[in-house]
């Protein structure tokens, strides 16, 4: 079961925008399998009294106070940007 | 066949904090395009989200107003997709352990009954920003103010049986958000979404249908077309032998119907896990009993007591207490004026026909509670009649002032003085022999002639107590 073949690394590609050349499919369904296989080992470790963790650092967030501390910085922000307009960043168009 | 149709409802609550959920940009609505917009929110590389505790104090106000169990501990993951309105191409969200675990609230059907709609849960995200998709060379604009605005999302169980019942429930979370101050839940700005999960299956039948989604309906009529319109098409395949697919459906308000965005299960593959730059959320017991000390009064309760030591009917109890605002404004006019039912029939009656009218909202009111009571005491002390009293609260409405300026303005102070009364009567008496005759010789219907004859030639300022009395005196034989 933890075997991927061509169409599962196609779909985790495209999920993940990246793009994959054909050729090199096979190699990485080989070595995304074996991570699986690796990770796997875990199924055979008892963890029923185990609590799930969040996060390895055994510590809570600390909350912040609602409070602006942020002023508009928009000119410098854009200035990084390919393209913006009105204020807008511009992106190629999405249409839903 | 007959079917049963099952609803579930996703609202999006946006809660009022003045600072967005992971940075310390403001959420004021209406800024100019990504000037709200830090780096946080950008999504720019290194940066790292911290927590607004607000957020936290008002989802769990949320829970514990539904009855809710607040789950102390709670954590963040990401949902990870890509659409230039989310920068960082995931949404930090909550997906195993939410803040507000199983809770529910009652709605009010229309038949005055109460029904209990189960809510899942309610999880605290971040909201994405705005694509403008108008008017950019064949380019899409991205204005990400409203990135990382903190959004409760409160999930029901599919408990709700048809498009009034989801109504109902709509219009009671809002109700409710609205009490505790936890959103301003202004529907125009967004701050108030709806997704309707909505399906059918053969009356008796266990087994849920196949559902579609119907995404972002913002407002209360559109939900109840929208998905009245959805049960229609639903109903037409599974009529005519065929299957209803799983899928995002959009509603067009325009054409009254609604279209395919996306199908299901190609799209949502969102890879969940939970997020590595944040921390677990925890709040313990004590902090969130302190929580509910501060809880204000509900809608429920606040209508309970209107009916109990008001006296009001549980209509107009409950017309009264849906909004925060109208209920605030029938506290103070009932306080002063101390008549509950007085009270209750102007804010229900001419204020609410006037608000409605103009489509203003109860905050929004050009008549303040103070000027109601200004104006309802004139009554009380008999000033005026009730039906000069409509007169006088048009003008107000109209920002003419309070009602003792425009009752001296226009002269409307109700004739009290016995003489002046009698003098138009008597004219009234000469006037009309005929119905005189007729009154005398047993008619006694005819006093309402006569009182109406003698408050139209006073305008309708005669005291109609007086006026009926003194015929009585002056029409005797």
């Amino acid at each position: 079961m933890s075997t991927l073949d061509k169409s599962d690394v196609e779909k985790i590609a495209f999920l993940a925008r990246l793009g994959v050349d054909e050729q090199d499919i096979p190699e990485y369904a080989t070595n995304l399998s074996n991570i699986l296989e690796m990770v796997e080992q875990l199924n055979s470790v008892d963890t029923d009294d185990v609590k799930p963790m969040a996060h390895p650092l055994d510590a809570v967030q600390r909350l912040r106070a609602d409070v602006v501390t942020e002023s508009n910085d928009r000119e410098n922000l854009q200035s990084h940007a390919p393209q913006v307009e009105q204020g807008l960043y511009l992106v190629p168009r999405v249409v839903e | 066949m007959q079917w049963e149709v099952v609803i579930g409802l996703e609202i999006h609550v946006q809660l009022s904090t003045k600072s967005k959920i992971f940075s310390g940009a403001s959420t004021a609505y209406g800024a100019e395009p990504n000037t709200q917009a830090c780096t946080v929110d950008l999504g720019l590389p290194g940066v790292l989200p911290v927590f607004n505790g607000e957020a936290l104090k008002k989802s769990v106000m949320f829970g514990l107003a539904v009855g809710a169990q607040i789950n102390e501990r709670s954590v963040f993951d990401r949902k990870n997709y890509f659409y230039p309105d989310s920068p960082k191409a995931y949404q930090i969200s909550q997906l195993y352990y939410p803040i507000v675990g199983e809770g529910h609230i009652d709605i009010d059907l229309e038949d005055g009954s109460q029904k209990r709609i189960g809510v899942t849960r309610a999880h605290m995200e971040e909201d994405a920003g705005k694509s403008l998709h108008e008017n950019f060379h064949g380019q899409t604009g991205i204005d990400l103010n409203r990135a990382g605005t903190p959004l409760l999302e409160i999930v029901s169980e599919p408990d709700m049986r048809s498009a009034k019942e989801a109504v109902a429930y709509m219009r009671k979370i809002h109700s409710i958000v609205r009490y505790l101050g936890v959103s301003d839940g202004n529907m125009q700005e967004g701050s108030f979404r709806c997704d309707a999960n909505v399906s059918l299956r053969p009356k008796g039948q266990e087994e849920f249908g196949t559902r579609a989604e119907l995404k972002n309906i913002n407002s209360f009529r559109f939900v109840e077309k929208a998905i009245n319109v959805e049960i229609e098409r639903q109903m037409d395949i599974l009529e005519s032998g065929g299957t209803v697919v799983q899928e995002t459906r959009l509603y067009d308000s325009e054409k009254n119907e609604t279209r395919s965005m996306r199908s299901k299960e190609e799209a949502n593959d969102y890879r969940y896990f939970p997020d590595p730059d944040l921390l677990p959320i925890v709040i313990s017991a004590e902090e969130i009993e302190a929580i509910r000390e501060t809880l204000p009064e509900l809608p429920d309760d606040k209508c309970a007591r209107y009916r109990e030591q008001l006296g009001l009917s549980e209509k107009d109890a409950r017309a009264l207490t849906i909004d925060r605002d109208m209920a605030d404004y029938y506290e103070a006019v009932q306080q002063a004026v101390d008549d509950a039912k007085m009270a209750a029939n102007w804010i229900l009656g001419d204020v609410a026909a006037l608000n409605n009218k103009n489509a203003i909202e109860f905050k929004a009111c050009p008549v303040s509670a103070e000027q109601l009571i200004g104006l309802l005491k004139r009554i009380k002390d008999n000033t005026i009649s009730g039906k000069i009293a409509k007169e006088v609260f048009e003008a107000m409405y109209a920002g003419e002032g309070d009602a003792d300026t425009i009752i001296d303005n226009k002269g409307l102070k109700q004739i009290t003085d016995t003489g002046a009364i009698e003098a138009i009567i008597d004219e009234v008496v000469a006037n009309n022999p005929g119905q005189v005759a007729e009154f005398q010789s047993g008619k006694d219907k005819l006093i309402g002639f006569f009182v109406g004859q003698v408050m139209k030639a006073s305008k309708g300022k005669a005291n109609p107590g007086q006026v009926n009395q003194l015929l009585q005196q002056k029409l005797k034989p």
